[in-house]
């Protein structure tokens, strides 16, 4: 018996929604086989982990304000990904966000409290634009692979941090982390732990699908993604779009970042570089990058680790089997989407084919 | 210290760092150069320094451990070959995906195969056997090649690897046909290659030589276990194969390169520089540098053409009978 | 060719192949018989399954069902390796070389019994012993990418008969070549024929199939319609007719030429490689009027791509300048050329002309999303898009399921459809149009060119790069020819005679002439 793969003549809906709602449940089944072989129960781990997400109205609101930055994340890969542009930097533009928010905040004294807010947030989204758009400049004008240049910005910009919250900008008192924001400045809350944050990621959603599948911006980036060539063809200047996706992407993994260091830390300090721009690739993947079923996969994404925190209290296991079962997510969807075009044929022998 | 012997021992540091590095870019030159793209070094080498560790650690036999960390590599590359292989999966977001995997399962299971004592926490633990620089009578007196003759076994071996798998790759009818797939996958097919089988055999091979690299870190120098301490040196490979021009013979230039600008951070911290440069920006200075050298290299490259070029497959997926 | 004496059993036999593909059924039933010394011509039109025919007797795929004798045994070929050790080897339409690698690693790759080092002297020793007993002068240690078409594809021969090969299939093996290494090819066979070797030769030109074979074979949609021996042949258009079914056009409807102003002027236009080299395009110079239709000759790849791409904004060019309606367009880029009124249908057209995995509306609309017609303020009116894609699938006959289906669905021939429509609709006064009859059937072929002559006749003034001088003979007003980026001479088509122009696409200066 043989396994063949034949291209179907359609491309298969049922197929796109199966696949990733199946790779979410294998990499569960496989995250068991890794818990089985370090000894532990996996129903009593997989029941900790959504208790320790959902079981509580502040666990579930520990779990939103997670999801957040991790939605804003997946929507700056998101739209860099389209272009098949493969910017696994937005953990360094996030961290571009924090150090511009924590700038103004800390130095920008000159102005009134209540203008810090906005303004730290536009700084910080502008260092996060930066920051994504010196690797688009990169690879636009002279094609300076983008997987090295975002991530080598990454370290650049974490040991930056790392250098300002040790030294340079380190507040008095203590031997890390800046200077508290003063408090008026923060993003104020509105359901226990879930801040204002969520308003703009929200709205971020609504516009970013409006642009990707109702204007010409939108058509030209899903034409740039599919054929780079054809686009080209087309009068479509790959460069400055190349250049323009990537500084949104950057500036909204910078707002992601802003949006945490106002609502959530308050300052500039260790765990800045969270692993949120990591998480953001899987959940724009898994959600085919669109922004309306991020929602979905970032809540998911956000329970993962708000789950694998809790398993880590109460069965003294390693928090990293959040990473292990996220990155076990993506090796299922990936095998698994040929079958969106492909369908398996099992051939019996030579001469007899079956569907 | 004079300056004599402060090269030296610059070299001595950089020949151990680079140790790590030849060996994973070897091997991420051979499975590009059938045409397929492992960005899951990182997460391989991680995953190799783990299971290199663990072995050391519950065994006491440093053999052992490299071919733990060889099988553990081959069997991350071997997931990465079946999806851009057979599953056609695209190639950069499969290897995003092997390193987030072995990143993450490596710092699970760091947390999970140590000893009931220390909360069954590898780090912090030490290994009775390390593999420690022996010393060539006469030869390693010499001022600064002597650093040459008093290296581990693991970078004695790396003098013998380099040059077979330049020779391997140019002369041997294995190295013509590794060439063809990955410069004409069609052109290779016609002459009988399997172009599946070649490429599933060569990136396993490049995730053993990885998962080998992960376990010079973890069983040289200072043995030891930490979370995430390949700090991305996977990706660093990455950048050294087109530092290198895909050429394994040329893989010397660039981990010696890449090497020297680590140790001589290290040196430069050690020799009080800190006071003058903060410590963080000699800490990120080796990406910094491989950053601009990226970008340098791939703008000269561009106004030459030829030899310096990636494999014309490279990141492609391949079928017989697709159109 | 000699006359052919054999009553022996063939040393090819293929019995009953079938082989399906999604959705084609490539092969239906198909006979084949090759005998010792015999050229027989696979005669067919694309996609009539004489390729994957020959494909499956080199074991590159595998037949569905049917039986292949190779010498009077039953053989079971499942790879190029299995056919090869049975003499079989095939030059393919596309060749199969390794461009960065030398002649000789190319000649031996992948053979069986290979040292673990090649023993690279002795087998350039061989090769130079084999290139001079046929007259196909290679160097060994030269690398592929450096050599020339011609050059290739000796060594594609030479890797045949390294390996001993004695039953040559060839696939379509002159449609790169000029008429003169056309002919060198035909003394080349001979001389393999003369050894007692024999050859397929796959084929759509009937000239080649009288002057080369001894036996024709014509294939139509899968089916073997016809074997007979050559000289019972008597009329070319017996044979057309067999390829297509049917009586074939072979002319077209087309008004007087009346050509208007000047529409497209260039001058001394100079294009430099990456990375230094020969021009590719050099000094080229001409004009083309309202109404005409300016046709490119030449064996592909001298240099009427990049005049294309010149043209249309894709390639900057080092030197002269490009005027279009009286404005310099010089280095100007696409969207400027697109909006001075420039369409362009592409010589590739799945990597160039499409958007595979884009819906055939949305394809449609890629000129146009951005006016007025489609959209508003930057947003997209969704159901403006809908009646224009319905509107211009009707026009153009596109066969597609819907205008939401992917267009990579789609024939090559209603993908060609796809891009015509748009190009056509959108166009503003000036057309490039390479290969735009590429791999297409009678019947596409046909919409494609009439549709051309329809926009000369309505003014436009259009370029026609094509590789088939029957094409150019019968569609364009004048035809330039060009070689190594230059244009060796511009003639009218109506004086234009086959044999001049094919010396000129070899490079013979029209003084030699």
């Amino acid at each position: 018996m043989k396994f063949r793969l034949e291209k179907r003549d359609y491309r298969s809906t049922r197929m796109a929604v199966l696949v990733p709602v199946v790779s979410l449940l294998v990499s569960f089944i496989l995250g068991a086989i890794v818990l089985l072989i370090s000894d532990a129960n996996p129903f009593q781990a997989y029941a900790a982990m959504l208790k320790g997400a959902f079981g509580s109205q502040t666990k579930l609101q520990y779990t939103l304000v997670k999801s957040i930055p991790l939605l804003l994340c997946g929507l700056a890969v998101g739209i860099a990904f389209r272009l098949k542009f493969w910017n696994i930097g937005a953990e360094g533009q996030y961290v571009g966000g924090v150090i511009g928010i924590t700038w103004v905040m800390q130095f920008w004294t000159f102005l009134p409290t209540t203008l810090l807010l906005p303004v730290g947030m536009v700084v910080g989204i502008l260092f996060g634009a930066m920051w994504g758009g010196i690797p688009g400049v990169l690879k636009a004008q002279w094609s300076v692979d983008e997987t090295l240049t975002t991530l080598m910005m990454n370290y650049i910009i974490i040991g930056f941090a790392e250098y300002l919250y040790f030294n340079a900008w380190k507040a008095p008192r203590g031997n890390m982390g800046t200077v508290l924001y003063p408090k008026e400045a923060w993003l104020p809350r509105i359901w226990g732990r879930v801040h204002g944050g969520i308003f703009f990621a929200l709205i971020l959603v609504g516009i970013l699908w409006f642009v990707l599948y109702k204007t010409r911006w939108g058509f030209e980036l899903n034409m740039i993604g599919k054929n780079k060539r054809a686009a080209e063809c087309q009068g479509v200047s790959i460069k400055k779009n190349i250049i323009l996706a990537m500084l949104l992407s950057g500036a909204i993994a910078g707002l992601a970042g802003v949006i945490d260091a106002a609502a959530v830390t308050h300052q500039l300090t260790k765990g800045v570089d969270s692993g949120y721009g990591f998480t953001g690739i899987i959940i724009a993947w898994m959600s085919g990058l669109n922004p309306i079923i991020s929602i979905i996969v970032s809540v998911i994404m956000a329970a993962i680790e708000t789950g694998s925190d809790a398993l880590q209290m109460t069965m003294k296991l390693p928090n990293a089997m959040g990473a292990v079962l996220q990155g076990l997510i993506l090796i299922p969807l990936l095998a698994g989407n040929i079958f969106i075009e492909y369908r398996l044929l099992v051939i019996k022998n030579r001469k007899e084919v079956t569907a | 210290m004079n300056m004599l012997d402060f090269i030296t021992k610059l070299l001595a540091a950089t020949l151990a760092m680079g140790t790590s590095l030849a060996y994973a870019t070897v091997g991420e030159v051979y499975t590009q150069k059938t045409g397929i793209l492992n960005l899951g070094m990182e997460g391989i080498m991680l995953m190799g320094a783990l299971a290199g560790f663990s072995t050391a650690f519950n065994t006491g036999n440093l053999y052992l451990a490299l071919m733990m960390a060889m099988l553990v590599g081959g069997f991350f590359s071997l997931i990465h070959a079946f999806l851009c292989i057979t599953m056609r999966a695209n190639q950069v977001p499969a290897g995003l995906a092997i390193t987030m995997f072995g990143t993450g399962l490596a710092n699970f299971l760091g947390e999970r195969l140590g000893p009931a004592s220390n909360g069954y926490n590898l780090t912090g633990m030490n290994i009775p056997d390390k593999f420690s620089n022996i010393a060539i009578p006469f030869l390693s007196d010499i001022p600064i090649i002597g650093a040459l003759f008093d290296v581990s076994l693991l970078t004695y071996a790396l003098y013998i690897l380099i040059p077979f798998a330049w020779f391997f790759m140019y002369k041997t009818k294995h190295g013509m046909v590794v060439r063809a797939v990955g410069e004409n996958p069609r052109t290779a097919a016609s002459m009988g290659i399997s172009v599946t089988r070649i490429r599933y055999v060569y990136t396993v091979i490049g995730g053993m030589l990885a998962g080998l690299g992960g376990a010079c870190l973890s069983l040289s120098f200072t043995p030891s276990w930490n979370e995430g301490m390949t700090s991305g040196k996977g990706w660093i490979v990455i950048a050294l194969v087109i530092f290198s021009t895909w050429n394994p013979g040329r893989v010397v230039i660039g981990t010696l390169v890449f090497g020297g600008i680590t140790s001589l951070q290290f040196s430069l911290q050690a020799a009080g520089l800190k006071m003058v440069i903060p410590s963080q920006f000699l800490g990120f200075s080796p990406y910094l540098i491989t950053l601009v050298a990226l970008a340098a290299m791939t703008i000269i490259n561009q106004k030459k053409r030829g030899s310096f070029a990636s494999p014309s497959a490279l990141g492609t997926s391949f079928a017989i009978d697709d159109k | 060719m000699s006359e052919l004496t054999t009553d022996e059993t063939p040393v090819v036999r293929m019995v009953n192949i079938t082989k399906h593909f999604p959705g084609v059924l490539a092969n239906d039933q198909v006979d084949l018989a090759l005998h010792r010394g015999e050229v027989l011509a696979l005669l067919g039109e694309n996609g009539a399954g004489k390729s994957t025919l020959m494909n499956m007797l080199v074991g590159l795929y595998q037949a569905d069902s049917g039986e292949i004798f190779v010498k009077g045994e039953l053989v079971d070929i499942n790879s190029p390796q299995d056919s090869m050790a049975l003499g079989i080897g095939m030059i393919h339409q596309e060749f199969m070389l390794v461009g960065n690698m030398s002649v000789a690693e190319n000649i031996v790759l992948g053979m069986k019994g290979l040292p673990f080092v090649p023993p690279m002297a002795e087998i350039r020793e061989k090769i130079t012993e084999l290139s001079k007993r046929y007259g196909l002068q290679v160097y060994p240690d030269k690398i592929i990418q450096d050599l020339s078409v011609g050059e290739q594809q000796r060594v594609e021969i030479l890797k045949l008969l390294y390996r001993g090969a004695d039953i040559l299939i060839l696939d379509e093996p002159t449609a790169v070549l000029t008429p003169g290494e056309a002919r060198d090819l035909n003394e080349i066979l001979k001389k393999m024929l003369a050894e007692g070797k024999s050859a397929i030769f796959i084929t759509h030109k009937m000239d080649e199939v009288m002057e080369f074979s001894h036996t024709v074979q014509v294939l139509r949609r899968g089916k073997s319609v016809s074997v007979c021996p050559t000289k019972t042949i008597e009329r070319v258009q017996d044979l057309a007719n067999m390829m297509v079914g049917r009586d074939i056009l072979f002319s077209l409807e087309r008004g007087s030429y009346n050509p208007g102003a000047t529409k497209i002027e260039v001058k001394d236009l100079l294009a430099l490689p990456v990375g230094g080299g020969k021009p590719v395009l050099d000094n080229i110079s001409f004009t083309v009027r309202e109404g005409e239709i300016f046709g490119v000759a030449g064996v592909a790849g001298n240099g009427q791509q990049q005049l294309s791409e010149a043209l249309t904004g894709l390639l900057k060019v080092n030197g002269g300048t490009i005027s279009l309606n009286g404005k310099d367009m010089t280095n100007k880029t696409p969207l400027q050329v697109i909006k001075a009124g420039v369409s362009h249908i592409p010589a590739d057209r799945g990597r160039m002309g499409v958007v595979g995995d884009m819906s055939v509306g949305d394809n449609l609309s890629m000129k146009k999303y951005r006016t007025s017609e489609l959209s508003a303020h930057n947003i997209i009116k969704r159901g403006l898009v809908r009646k224009f894609a319905d509107r211009l699938i009707d026009l153009f006959t596109i066969k597609t399921p819907n205008q939401d289906t992917s267009v990579k669905f789609l024939s090559g021939g209603n993908i060609q459809k796809t891009i015509l429509a748009r190009e056509i609709d959108s166009c503003g006064g000036i057309l490039v149009a390479v290969y735009p009859s590429r791999g297409l059937d009678v019947g596409a072929t046909e919409a494609v060119r009439q549709n051309i002559i329809k926009q000369r006749d309505k003014g436009c003034a259009v370029v026609l790069v094509s590789e088939e001088l029957e094409e150019l003979l019968m569609v364009a007003d004048k035809i330039a020819v060009m070689f190594e980026g230059r244009i060796m001479d511009i003639v009218d088509a109506k004086d234009a005679k086959t044999e001049e122009l094919g010396m000129l696409m070899a490079g013979v200066e029209r003084r030699d002439i």
